[in-house]
């Protein structure tokens, strides 16, 4: 049995220990935001946060993730996330959107740390995300929005 | 209840032309018993579930939320966006109360007006073949709440407006919801003839509205197939061949059963698959078995091997797709004659969800959930493989995580595979399949490969006076059911599509094709046979172009009097991007600036790209202008994420997009070595739409074939060199 802390609740799961945090997150505790993508960490589209850091839960194994603040995409609720997600609901970020929960919660931990990223910043913190639908420009431009409304 | 179906009838008709517009209302079949009852009413029984469903693609609820049923899917495009606009605008509806719901998969009733009897997405159709049908739908549905409210307040229906979602008489003062007039609303005559709104009074078509689906796809709720869960559900992972061709031989699979989790290894005929209650089991199962492989009739050659044997097809004719004058003539006879070569590889869809599909069957139904690309052609294959009838298959349709054609399988392939799995252990469990990376990216079912050789000729004063091209590539369209609309006299429309109809003003000009049959399965990759007739056809007019010491745009534009929407667009892509102007110089870097024209699916458009060129061959793309000719702009900021997508899109294909083959088998498993554009690479991107009154045409793939020739030309003004192989080789480009 692994004790997990998932959006600020406890969770008790009997999983094998070298299960990635991913499967754990998808298919025991049933959070689907978080997508699989690769399974090797190229992709991006597993991040979650692990004590604030954003992590690829794919190549997590659970028991890594013991007994650590796990964040997912649902359990989002920070004043950056909020600004980040509004950001990307005004500039219409999305296309097919399976990235997107990665995307964002990469964007949110580059914001919680750094309130006025450069483009370069942008670059270093986003380009472990993969979106097949290109929607790198406004990703760009929604991280800026983000930073503006954030002050 | 009964419902009314409104039907383009001239477009019913897959690729038949002279046929005028005619619109017409139809009851659908099966529902005539009791829509006979009440002939051109939308029936009391609408009235006993509290809905108001005027026809099968609106339906108004006492709750005063207005659902567009979808017939698209939706894969990032926006079709459940632009369609719910179309009925929104005629049925003026508030934006917030609409709510969007996929059609389950039914042909009579949801069938893609293109495309005759069936169901499906592609060939950017989406908002082309819906325009009619869902303003009609929109119309319709206000009508018929106008007729109510007139009812209700005693007065003349003309007196009555609507606007925004409320219905009102301005002379007595009154007003009602959509949601209070719903239940009356069910019980009036459907109009035989609904007029469309002037363009001028749009109050959402060519603005802005929100995306419908936004929200759910930031905040992790937005369902796909790969988050669907089911009580009892098994999660299949497969072991597939390692050749195309190869055959199952024979398994064992008690390591496999030995993990915790797994419940079940069968045979099917694609593999073997492991089922367990969670991916992760059913994947270390899969990975713990042992398969043998008859591989006697499995294909062996590599992809040098394909291109050299190409190389000598390409020196004799092939089958004619265009001809005008004679161009074997006119170019023998140039003042000056051009000749150059063309490769692009095999190209993985490799969309970030990867490939996926929920069955549950049972006796006498099948049960699917899929980002369904072609609902018809899936229900119709799994009917076939389960022996049941085609309407006891029901297909949820979800969102897809990306597509790009891959999901409009013409075998129906990862479909029937989860189908034979749920088959294989008796139905006993619905079955989630989900491919890992690996499996999609060695699956097939590629862009094709492609050879095309190009000559040209010039007279002594530099007129461009014949032109020939040959393409050498695999049929796509060869077995599926657009074969007998797309395949002519041994051409497959989708082959030379964007070659054959060059807009040039060439007197002598000869295309032709040769499509060797291979076992390596190809599919339409979004854009098509436009990935590679644009690259070849747009950097070799620019050879000429500079051959003939002109300038490539002016070169262009001077060829093309006959085509006002090319010119267009090639017009204000070169004005908005400055061309006239040199590009700012910078030490120690070569930079230049290429264009680019196609059209494609009835879109038209120009691509301006600016490069940066290191001394060691790297390069930056930094900013690509863009003109777009799409009609009528439905929604322009889709229109333009379309464009941005796809010119990202067309990037990963040009900088790294390759599938190569080793004694047949595939070289490529993940994103290490099939690497996608990231976000630092992504240049800056202007999007211009040409102002049009048009009916509007598709931008899901037309973004796509021109950035590439636009890049090439791009390095060509940079470097002087040319390249004309994709995936860029850029060691030509070192100077150090």
């Amino acid at each position: 049995m692994i004790a997990l802390t998932i959006n600020g609740k406890q969770h008790t799961v009997d999983v094998v220990s070298d299960t990635p945090l991913l499967w754990v997150l998808r298919d025991t505790i049933g959070l689907t935001g978080t997508k699989y993508g690769c399974g090797i960490a190229l992709c991006g589209a597993c991040t979650v946060h692990l004590n604030g850091a954003p992590v690829r839960s794919c190549m997590t194994p659970v028991s890594a993730a013991a007994g650590q603040k796990i964040i997912t995409i649902e359990g989002l609720d920070s004043r950056v996330g909020h600004a980040v997600q509004a950001a990307w609901d005004k500039l219409e970020v999305v296309q097919c959107g399976y990235c997107q929960s990665g995307q964002i919660m990469s964007a949110v931990a580059l914001l919680s740390g750094n309130h006025k990223p450069s483009d370069s910043d942008i670059d270093s913190a986003m380009a472990g995300n993969l979106c097949r639908c290109a929607t790198y420009q406004r990703i760009r431009a929604a991280i800026k929005e983000a930073a503006k409304q954030l002050g | 209840m009964s419902e009314i179906r409104i039907v383009n009838e001239s477009r019913r008709h897959f690729l038949q032309a002279g046929i005028g517009l005619t619109l017409a209302i139809y009851l659908p079949l099966g529902r005539a018993a009791s829509s006979a009852a009440k002939p051109g009413k939308a029936g009391s029984a609408a009235a006993m579930s509290e809905t108001f469903e005027p026809n099968v693609f609106v339906r108004i609820g006492e709750d005063n939320l207005v659902t567009v049923i979808v017939k698209h899917l939706e894969m990032g495009q926006g079709t459940y966006t632009g369609l719910p606009t179309l009925v929104a605008e005629e049925l003026d509806a508030d934006w917030s109360q609409i709510k969007v719901e996929g059609a389950p998969a039914d042909a009579k009733l949801y069938n893609n007006l293109f495309w005759g009897p069936m169901q499906g997405t592609g060939g950017s159709t989406a908002i082309a073949n819906s325009f009619e049908q869902m303003r009609k739908a929109g119309a319709s549905a206000r009508a018929m709440l106008v007729a109510a409210a007139a009812a209700e307040w005693q007065v003349p229906a003309d007196s009555i407006q609507v606007k925004k979602g409320v219905v009102s008489h301005a002379a007595s003062n009154r007003k009602a919801s959509f949601g209070e007039l719903a239940v009356k609303a069910a019980t009036q005559e459907v109009p035989a003839q609904v007029k469309l709104k002037n363009p001028k009074d749009f109050v959402y078509i060519g603005k802005n509205v929100s995306r419908k689906d936004s929200k759910a796809k930031i905040n992790g709720t937005a369902q796909f197939t790969q988050d669907v869960r089911l009580p009892g559900m098994l999660t299949a992972v497969v072991a597939h061949a390692p050749r195309f061709g190869a055959r199952l031989k024979s398994f064992d699979g008690a390591r496999a059963k030995s993990v915790k989790g797994v419940v079940d290894v069968v045979a099917i005929p694609t593999g073997v698959a492991v089922l367990a209650r969670d991916f992760w089991s059913a994947k270390k199962g899969r990975d713990l078995l042992s398969v043998a492989w008859d591989e006697s009739q499995a294909f062996k050659l590599g992809t040098d091997e394909i291109f050299s044997q190409y190389r000598i097809l390409a020196r004799t004719p092939g089958a004619v797709a265009h001809r005008t004058g004679d161009a074997e003539k006119s170019i023998g006879r140039a003042a000056k004659r051009l000749e150059a070569s063309f490769e692009f590889p095999y190209l993985a869809h490799a969309a970030m969800e990867p490939l996926d599909c929920v069955v549950k069957l049972d006796r006498d139904s099948c049960e699917v959930w899929n980002g369904d690309q072609s609902q018809t052609a899936d229900q119709n294959a799994i009917a076939k493989a389960t022996g049941l009838k085609p309407e006891q298959v029901k297909i949820n349709t979800l969102y897809a995580g990306g597509s790009f054609g891959r999901r409009a399988n013409p075998d129906s392939d990862y479909v029937l595979e989860a189908v034979h799995i749920a088959k294989a252990i008796g139905g006993k469990a619905p079955v989630k399949m989900v491919w890992t990376r690996e499996d999609d990216m060695r699956a097939g079912w590629y862009r094709p490969l492609f050879y095309h050789t190009l000559r040209a000729g010039l007279d002594a004063d530099g007129n461009l006076v014949g032109w020939q091209h040959r393409l050498v590539g695999q049929s796509i369209v060869t077995g599926t059911p657009f074969e007998g609309a797309m395949l002519k006299d041994g051409v497959d429309a989708t082959s030379v599509e964007g070659a054959a109809n060059l807009p040039y003003a060439i007197p002598n000009m000869l295309v032709d094709l040769h499509s060797p049959r291979l076992p390596v399965p190809v599919q339409w990759w979004r854009s098509v046979g436009s990935t590679h007739t644009a690259f070849s056809t747009e950097v070799f007019i620019d050879e000429v172009a500079h051959a003939a010491g002109k300038d490539p745009y002016h070169f262009r534009r001077d060829l093309l009097k006959d085509h006002p929407h090319h010119r267009g667009v090639l017009e204000l892509a070169a004005q908005k991007s400055g061309w006239d102007k040199a590009l700012p110089h910078r030490d120690g870097v070569r930079r230049g600036r290429g264009i680019a024209l196609h059209e494609s699916f009835n879109t038209y458009i120009a691509e301006v790209a600016e490069v940066t060129v290191q001394p060691d061959g790297s390069f930056s793309v930094d900013r690509v202008v863009c003109a777009v000719d799409c009609g009528m702009a439905i929604n322009p900021s889709i229109i333009r994420a379309q464009m941005e997508g796809g010119i990202g899109f067309g990037l990963s294909a040009a900088l790294y997009g390759a599938i190569t083959l080793k004694e047949g088998r595939v070289e490529q498993s993940n994103f290490n070595d099939y690497p996608l554009l990231r976000i630092h690479e992504m240049p800056q991107v202007e999007v211009h739409i040409v102002p049009s009154v048009a009916n509007p045409t598709g931008v899901g793939e037309p973004g796509v074939p021109p950035i590439a020739p636009a890049v090439a030309n791009a390095l060509f003004a940079a470097t002087g060199k040319r390249l004309r192989k994709l995936p860029f080789d850029t060691s030509e480009l070192k100077i150090i």
